[in-house]
């Protein structure tokens, strides 16, 4: 690994041109069908939701986010999600779970939305309720971080069996320029908190929260996206075939182990 | 149990209300000292604020609680046996400045860390109990607290035992960056599991209940109360204005917003808190 300053991948993890959900989904995914909606409230298009298939293989997919440009992100809130997001990530999960069909999460998030309607629906409930339900869903989960985890907004959809960040993205429990805001009251030493956070893809694996770095092209995603919708590919062929030969037993102790054994013990 | 046991049990506890131990001629001269009420400057005897459950008589405002105080007024006499009390966040992370804070805050609360696990008993009926303390970091997760928290739940769904969590947390402790947040994510597959076995959960949201906490254990409860007037939510109030650019009302993120929206079962005075839970517990009472 190179060694980059953490400051530098926050940069190269916001960087416009970078690989969103609807740039890989038709790449990884054949015949993709979007569903929507939460059918409780309404639709967060901020999650993109839908089934296809994966050589072969029905698959369930939840996927933060981002437009391609202003007007999109507008409506996608950026790939923030509000608590009808997670209700839809939630009845999508539950359909694929009866359906016995795997799910990839892709997760392309700041963080939840922070807002009033968010909040009066229920944002803390729906983060917690994803969290359980997917410590315990029955069949195997696989999620990929595409550019920013944000806070518990990222970590509703990262509760799998396999977690796997892309070589610049970024997992934190807030925004570097949230962080040097609270910390030193001063937005504008963001670099530095980006240093301190701990926040990289290396520092994460080395922490042993996730399973795997997805090298980036040398010369950015400015020379497209071939190389690393083919190692996705790979990954996912991989875990899907070993996954999915476990005992449903055997997986759900795995995936409460990978999550039990995080941090210091008592 | 056989009823007579109960009958006598219940008899002891109508004495014990009627001649409570504390008497006149106990009174200290601490008790004799005068609070303020922060809320509507009514003054009161720190006598009568500990026999109200640190409740102002005036305006209803509930003091914060430190666990021992919390736990006077919540459990019954001597019945609480605490778990982990050495676990320690001291020098797990070397961030800036942390280790003072830590020394700080585990001088100002007497406790290692930001919540306090144990065994009790309310009313008879034991239960697995975590008591979060806001004065120590906000009464943040970190490692620590998740880990804490993890074991409490394993203890609880292992002795089949009901589990009553009560929270007071600013969220995730950002000084132990990502590795606090993803005890989100463990504190909650632990109820997962719990909740598998068919564990019995109540939580009570005390001021605060904002952002990892609430959006993990403590929106996870089979029954969820709340105090009057606790802040609880997920984002900041801050955060929300610069997003979208207006002011909040008072009201927003309260107990009795939630409870309005249906994310809370019922706001409870504290004064009434251990009567409540003791009624609820009764009614979960497992068949062996
Ligand atoms: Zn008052």
């Amino acid at each position: 690994m190179s060694p980059q300053k953490a400051w530098d991948r926050v940069q190269a993890a916001r960087q416009p041109n970078r690989p969103k959900a609807m740039d890989l989904i038709p790449y990884l995914i054949d015949h993709f069908i979007e569903l929507s909606g939460d059918r409780h409230y309404g639709d967060d298009q901020a999650l993109l939701g839908g089934l296809g298939s994966f050589e072969g293989q029905p698959i369930t997919i939840l996927a933060q986010s981002k437009g391609r440009d202003l007007q999109e992100n507008m409506s996608r809130h950026f790939g923030m999600m509000h608590p009808e997001g997670y209700r839809k990530a939630m009845r999508l999960a539950k359909q694929a779970e009866k359906f016995k069909r795997p799910i990839l999460c892709l997760v392309d998030t700041a963080g939840a939305y922070p807002g009033l309607g968010a909040e009066e629906r229920g944002q803390a409930e729906a983060i917690a309720a994803s969290l359980k339900l997917f410590a315990t869903l029955k069949t195997p989960v696989i999620t990929v971080v595409l550019s920013e985890g944000g806070s518990g907004g990222a970590l509703a959809l990262s509760v799998c069996d396999k977690l796997y960040m892309l070589e610049n993205a970024i997992y934190s429990i807030l925004s570097p320029e949230g962080f040097a805001s609270i910390l030193w009251k001063d937005e504008s030493r963001a670099a530095e908190a980006a240093e301190l956070m701990e926040c990289t893809a290396q520092d994460l694996y080395a922490k042993k929260l996730i399973d795997g770095i997805i090298p980036e092209p040398a010369q950015g995603f400015a020379s497209g996206i071939p190389d690393v919708v083919a190692q996705i590919k790979d990954l996912l062929r991989q875990d899907l075939n070993t996954l999915g030969s476990l005992k449903e037993t055997v997986l759900l102790d795995r995936r409460y182990a990978k999550y039990r054994q995080i941090g210091a013990r008592v | 149990m056989n009823p007579q046991f109960n009958t006598r049990k219940e008899r002891l506890s109508l004495f014990q209300k009627l001649f409570p131990q504390r008497s006149e001629q106990t009174k200290t001269a601490a008790d004799l000292s005068i609070v303020m009420c922060p809320s509507c400057n009514h003054p009161i005897s720190q006598y009568d604020l500990n026999a109200q459950a640190h409740v102002c008589p005036g305006c209803r405002y509930h003091f914060p609680l430190g666990v021992q105080e919390r736990l006077s007024t919540l459990v019954d006499p001597k019945s609480f046996k605490e778990l982990y009390r050495s676990a320690n966040s001291l020098k797990i992370n070397t961030f800036p400045d942390y280790d003072r804070k830590l020394h700080k805050a585990q001088e100002l609360t007497g406790l290692k860390e930001a919540v306090a696990c144990g065994i009790a008993e309310i009313d008879g009926e034991k239960i697995a109990l975590g008591i979060m303390d806001s004065r120590f970091i906000m009464g943040s997760m970190g490692q620590i607290v998740g880990e804490k928290i993890t074991r409490l739940i394993e203890v609880a769904t292992k002795k089949k035992l009901p589990l009553v969590i009560l929270t007071a947390s600013g969220g995730a402790r950002m000084q132990e960056g990502v590795l606090s947040l993803f005890q989100m994510a463990k504190t909650s597959a632990a109820l997962a599991r719990f909740d598998e076995a068919g564990g019995f959960y109540i939580t009570v949201l005390t001021h605060p209940t904002t952002g990892g906490v609430s959006a993990s254990f403590a929106m996870l409860g089979d029954i969820i109360l709340a105090e009057p007037k606790a802040l609880i939510g997920f984002a900041g109030r801050r955060v929300i204005e610069k997003t979208i650019n207006q002011q909040l009302p008072e009201s927003f993120q309260t107990a009795e917003f939630l409870l309005e929206r249906g994310f809370v079962d019922r706001i409870v005075d504290r004064t009434a808190l251990r009567q409540t839970l003791g009624q609820l517990l009764k009614l979960h009472r497992r068949h062996a």
